[in-house]
């Protein structure tokens, strides 16, 4: 019984820390991107402005559950739930502490990783559905940014994988005790975290989104709760990806002094706060660019790592 | 990639600048006397109205927002009946002050005039009219002007000759 309660209380809390974070990053970026850009941001609701979340939230659920006329309904109400419950699923396998997880797969790593190719199915579906041509050619974007940028984010890990002989994220992060991989795997850690913002769609990989071009790409018809999912869902991406990055280079847990939970989430907000800096500081890339980026950049580099960790193990062992 | 690592660093660094946000509410911008705000009509120093209703301001005004209509008192002075100004409309570019030939449409360095109904932005004479000269202290236009109103014949104005007899001034 203590033991279901155990893992019902992690599940739950897990579930609950999550989506209140994601959704408190819609206020956290807005005042970092403030700062960084010379203005102070949201700072009227609540003290510092912190209320601002649950004024937009009861803004997104009361406002009126559109669903154009030309839509395919069922795909349409379906696109937006699949980002939430595969980003989501994703944290199933992030171990926030030493067993303070979810659920310990053996092959943790692979179930990010094909969770988050499903990611795409919402980006795709939800512009197909929409039947507008600006969600079109955002979902078309997002099938082929997504699906180039994941060959070489699955190539890049399999050096951590390597080194840590392990697909299990525990295994992964208990093998950084003694030094974490971002120094060994630096090239790998820079692909993964390139991979990770196209996986997210933010700045500089947008193009799905582009408001500037394609209103709001994807979600152009998508309004109150449902474009509240897409929204929050990116969040949550970006929380997975700094989790990510903090478990399989930075060590996860593993830290001094402060307790092991508290070095997760100091290390993974830290990546999200470079997410953030990342989307204040960068301009969005042109198509081709993202295109011969990943495909002549991206790839061959991976596939270079890749072979010089596996040239660097055979010759140790 | 170097450029780009360059950018996030020098915006990273924008964390340590001064803010240029105005807090408004709390904190407020000066505003130059001849910001061009809300419009009022001004009184001469000796507390008439110092609007002729020439109508120059409603012709001038771009959006039509200025309405009035003109009469004369028992000394013959013009001023208007009513005097409109739908701020729904205005746009306040200030072209009705540079058009008035009496100073006596003047815009101010206010700007604060939401109403929750629009038809509360309708200002009526008695809205617009203030008390004092506005921008141009000391200036009366009946006095320099040479029209003649009771009280003030022909060529009494300040600067003004008295008026020629046109049959003695032979050559």
């Amino acid at each position: 019984m203590n033991e279901v309660g155990r893992s019902l209380l992690i599940v739950f809390g897990a579930l609950i820390v999550v989506i209140t974070i994601a959704a408190g990053l819609i206020y956290v970026e807005r005042r970092l991107l403030a700062l960084w850009q010379d203005r102070h941001g949201p700072n009227r609701v609540g003290p510092f402005g912190l209320l601002q979340v649950v004024a937009d939230m009861i803004k997104i659920f009361t406002k009126e559950d559109w669903v154009p006329p030309f839509a395919d309904r069922f795909v349409f109400v379906l696109a937006p739930t699949v980002v939430m419950v595969t980003t989501l699923f994703s944290f199933a396998v992030v171990p926030f502490a030493r067993d303070v997880q979810v659920a310990d797969l053996n092959i943790g790593l692979l179930f990010f990783l094909g969770m988050s190719s499903l990611g795409v199915y919402s980006i795709v579906l939800g512009g197909w559905a929409s039947n507008s041509k600006y969600s079109l050619l955002g979902a078309l974007r997002a099938a082929a940014q997504m699906l180039s940028y994941e060959v070489f984010m699955g190539l890049s890990l399999m050096g951590v994988v390597m080194v840590a002989g392990s697909f299990s994220l525990v295994d992964i992060v208990e093998a950084q005790r003694g030094l974490w991989f971002c120094i060994p795997q630096a090239v790998g850690l820079v692909i993964f975290a390139v991979a990770g913002l196209a996986e997210t769609r933010r700045i500089p990989f947008d193009l799905p989104e582009s408001e500037s071009e394609l209103t709001a790409g994807f979600h152009t018809e998508y309004s109150g709760i449902k474009f509240g999912m897409f929204f929050v869902g990116e969040y949550v991406g970006i929380t997975l990806i700094s989790a990510m990055i903090t478990t399989l280079f930075f060590g996860g847990w593993l830290g001094p002094l402060l307790p092991p939970e508290l070095w997760f989430f100091i290390k993974t907000f830290f990546f999200i706060g470079l997410f953030i800096l990342a989307r204040a500081a960068l301009p969005r890339l042109r198509y081709d660019q993202l295109m011969s980026y990943g495909w002549k950049v991206m790839l061959p580099l991976a596939l270079v790592n890749l072979v010089l960790t596996g040239a660097v193990l055979l010759a140790i062992t | 990639m170097l450029s780009a690592l360059r950018t996030i660093w020098g915006v990273l660094l924008h964390m340590f600048r001064g803010r240029v946000t105005v807090q408004y509410p709390e904190q407020r911008l000066y505003l130059a006397p001849r910001y061009k705000g809300r419009i009022i009509l001004s009184r001469d120093p000796d507390g008439g109205e110092r609007c002729v209703a020439c109508y120059l301001c409603a012709a001038a005004c771009p959006v039509d927002c200025i309405a009035l209509q003109a009469t004369e008192d028992l000394h013959g002075r013009r001023y208007p009946r009513f005097f409109r100004i739908n701020f729904s409309r205005c746009i306040f570019c200030g072209y009705c002050e540079e058009a008035c030939p009496t100073y006596a449409i003047q815009l101010t360095p206010d700007f604060e005039m939401s109403e929750y109904r629009r038809s509360d932005m309708v200002y009526e004479k008695e809205d617009l009219l203030i008390s004092g000269p506005g921008k141009y202290p000391g200036y009366n236009f009946y006095r320099v002007a040479g029209v003649k109103i009771g009280g003030k014949g022909k060529g009494e104005a300040e600067n003004e000759e008295p008026p020629v007899d046109v049959r003695s001034l032979m050559p």
